[in-house]
C-alpha cells in the first residue's frame, strides 16, 4: 500500500474540515487586521516613524494571530476520538501531524502572509521591502505552526489549556520573531539581511524535522492518560 | 487456532485503588472475549492498554505472538472502536468511513462502503452531516466499518468498547450476529458490554470486585 494516495485523502479531509469551520479561521485574520489598523491610530500618524516600526508590528500581529488559532488544532479530533484512531493508524502518525499542521499553515499562515502587503501600506513600509517581508512571514508562520503544534498537543487534554499553551510556546516563538523582523528591518535600513533570513530558514527546516516527532510524543501523553 | 493476543501480568492502579492486578489472558482466532464488570472497574482502561494507547497500565501485551508479524504495538489488522466513536460531526457518514479506511490503509470500492452504511440502517443519510444524526445513528457510522466484507487476514481482531450502547433492539441483534459471524470466520473479538452474548465461542472475563 503506497503512502501517497492515503495521505492525499487525509489531506483532503483536513482541508474539508477547515472549509467547514471557516468562521473560526476568519478570527486570526480579523485579529491581524485590527491590530495593524489600530496601531497608527494609537501610536502616531507620522509615516516615517511608522515605517520604522512596520516590520515589527506586522510580525507581532501575525505571531499573535497564529497563536490565537493554535488551540483548535487538535481539540475537535481529541473530543470526538479521531485522535486515538490517528495514533493507531497504519500511516506513521508523524505524517498525519505534518498534514494537519500543513493545512493549519495553509489556512492561517499563508493568508496572513498574503494580507501583510496590503496592511503594510497603512504603516508606510517601503514597497521594496515587501518581497522579503512576505518571504520571512511565509517561512516564519510555517515554523510557528510547527512549534505551536507541540504546545497544542501538550495541552489538548486540558479543559482550559489556552493560557498554558501561550506560556509554553511563547519562549519558542521569540527566536522566530527576532530573525523575522531582523531581516526586514535590515533591508529597510540598507544593511545585509541574508544572515537573518538564513537563520529563519534554518529554524523552519529544523522545526519541520523535529516538531512532528515531538508533537506525536505529546499527543500520546495526552491520549494515554 | 493461532494465538492472536497474549497479555501477561497486567496491573493497573488508579487513585490508590487496584483496578486489576496481575491479570493474564490469551485470545485465539475465532474467540470472543467478553469483558464484564461494574462501571469503573477498568474495562475501558484495559481495552485501551490492549491497543496500546494507555500509559497507566503496566504489563506486557503482544499481538500475534508466535508469528513473524508479532508486535507489541497496535497495527492496522485491528479495528478499535472506542467509547468516543471517532465520528467527525462536520463530516457525512460517507466521509467518515473514507477517512477511517484511509487511516487503516484499506482501499475498497465506494459501492462497498455504501452497502456497509446501508446494512447499519443509514440508507439515505450517507451525505447528511453527522451532527444532524441521532446518538444511535452516529454510533452506527462508527460500527459500519465492521460490516465491510474484507478478507479474513486484512482485519484479524476487533476491540470494541461498549459497541451496543445507544443502539435499538434490531441493530443490537444485528451487531451480535455479526460479531459471532466474524468469530466463526476466524476473527477475534474483545469487547465490553452489559448485554449478554450467546455463542459457544464466548469467554467471559469479569473485572472488579477485588479480583
Amino acid at each position: 500500500m503506497t503512502l501517497l494516495p492515503l495521505l492525499s485523502s487525509v489531506f483532503r479531509r483536513e482541508m474539508q474540515l477547515a472549509y467547514r469551520r471557516r468562521s473560526d479561521l476568519a478570527n486570526p485574520l480579523l485579529f491581524f487586521l485590527i491590530v495593524v489598523v489600530l496601531f497608527p491610530l494609537g501610536v502616531t500618524p507620522d509615516m516615517a516613524k511608522l515605517a520604522e516600526m512596520a516590520p515589527g508590528v506586522l510580525w507581532v500581529g501575525a505571531l499573535l494571530a497564529n497563536l490565537l488559532s493554535l488551540d483548535l488544532l487538535f481539540r475537535s479530533d481529541y473530543e470526538d476520538g479521531s485522535l486515538e484512531q490517528m495514533l493507531l493508524a497504519a500511516l506513521p502518525p508523524t505524517s498525519l501531524v505534518v498534514c494537519k499542521v500543513g493545512v493549519h499553515w495553509l489556512v492561517t499562515g499563508l493568508p496572513l502572509t498574503v494580507m501583510a502587503p496590503l496592511l503594510s501600506v497603512m504603516l508606510g513600509l517601503p514597497g521594496s521591502a515587501l518581497p522579503l517581508l512576505m518571504l520571512t512571514l511565509a517561512l516564519g508562520t510555517l515554523s510557528l505552526s510547527l512549534i505551536g503544534g507541540i504546545g497544542a498537543a501538550l495541552t489538548v487534554g486540558l479543559q482550559k489549556g489556552g493560557l498554558l499553551l501561550t506560556l509554553l510556546i511563547m519562549p519558542l516563538f521569540v527566536p522566530v520573531i527576532i530573525f523575522g523582523t531582523g531581516a526586514v528591518q535590515a533591508q529597510v535600513a540598507g544593511l545585509p539581511w541574508l544572515a537573518q533570513l538564513a537563520m529563519l530558514a534554518a529554524m523552519t527546516t529544523g522545526s519541520l524535522a523535529l516538531a512532528p516527532l515531538l508533537t506525536v510524543a505529546a499527543l500520546r501523553i495526552a491520549v494515554g492518560d | 487456532m493461532a494465538q492472536v493476543l497474549s497479555a501477561v501480568g497486567l496491573d493497573c492502579e488508579r487513585d490508590d485503588r487496584h483496578l486489576f492486578r496481575d491479570l493474564s489472558f490469551d485470545v485465539s482466532g475465532g474467540e470472543i472475549l467478553h469483558l464484564t464488570g461494574p462501571n469503573g472497574s477498568g474495562k475501558t482502561t484495559l481495552l485501551r492498554r490492549l491497543v496500546g494507547i494507555s500509559s497507566v497500565v503496566e504489563g506486557v501485551v503482544t499481538w500475534f505472538p508466535n508469528s513473524p508479524e508479532s508486535t507489541g504495538e497496535p497495527c492496522e489488522k485491528i479495528w478499535y472502536i472506542a467509547h468516543r466513536p471517532a465520528v467527525t460531526l462536520l463530516q457525512s457518514p460517507l466521509e467518515n468511513m473514507a477517512y477511517a479506511l484511509a487511516l487503516h490503509g484499506i482501499r475498497v470500492a465506494e459501492s462497498v462502503v455504501w452497502d456497509a452504511l446501508d446494512t447499519v440502517g443509514l440508507r439515505g443519510f450517507e451525505d447528511v452531516p453527522s451532527h444532524q444524526l441521532s446518538a444511535g445513528q452516529q454510533r452506527r457510522v462508527a460500527l459500519a466499518r465492521l460490516y465491510l466484507p474484507l478478507e479474513p487476514d486484512r482485519v484479524r481482531a476487533w476491540v470494541l468498547d461498549e459497541p451496543l450502547t445507544a443502539l435499538d433492539v434490531e441493530a443490537t441483534e444485528r451487531l451480535k450476529a455479526r460479531i459471532i459471524e466474524f468469530a466463526r470466520a476466524g476473527g477475534s473479538v474483545i469487547m465490553t458490554s452489559h448485554h449478554g452474548l450467546d455463542s459457544e465461542t464466548v469467554r467471559t472475563l469479569a473485572l472488579g470486585g477485588g479480583s
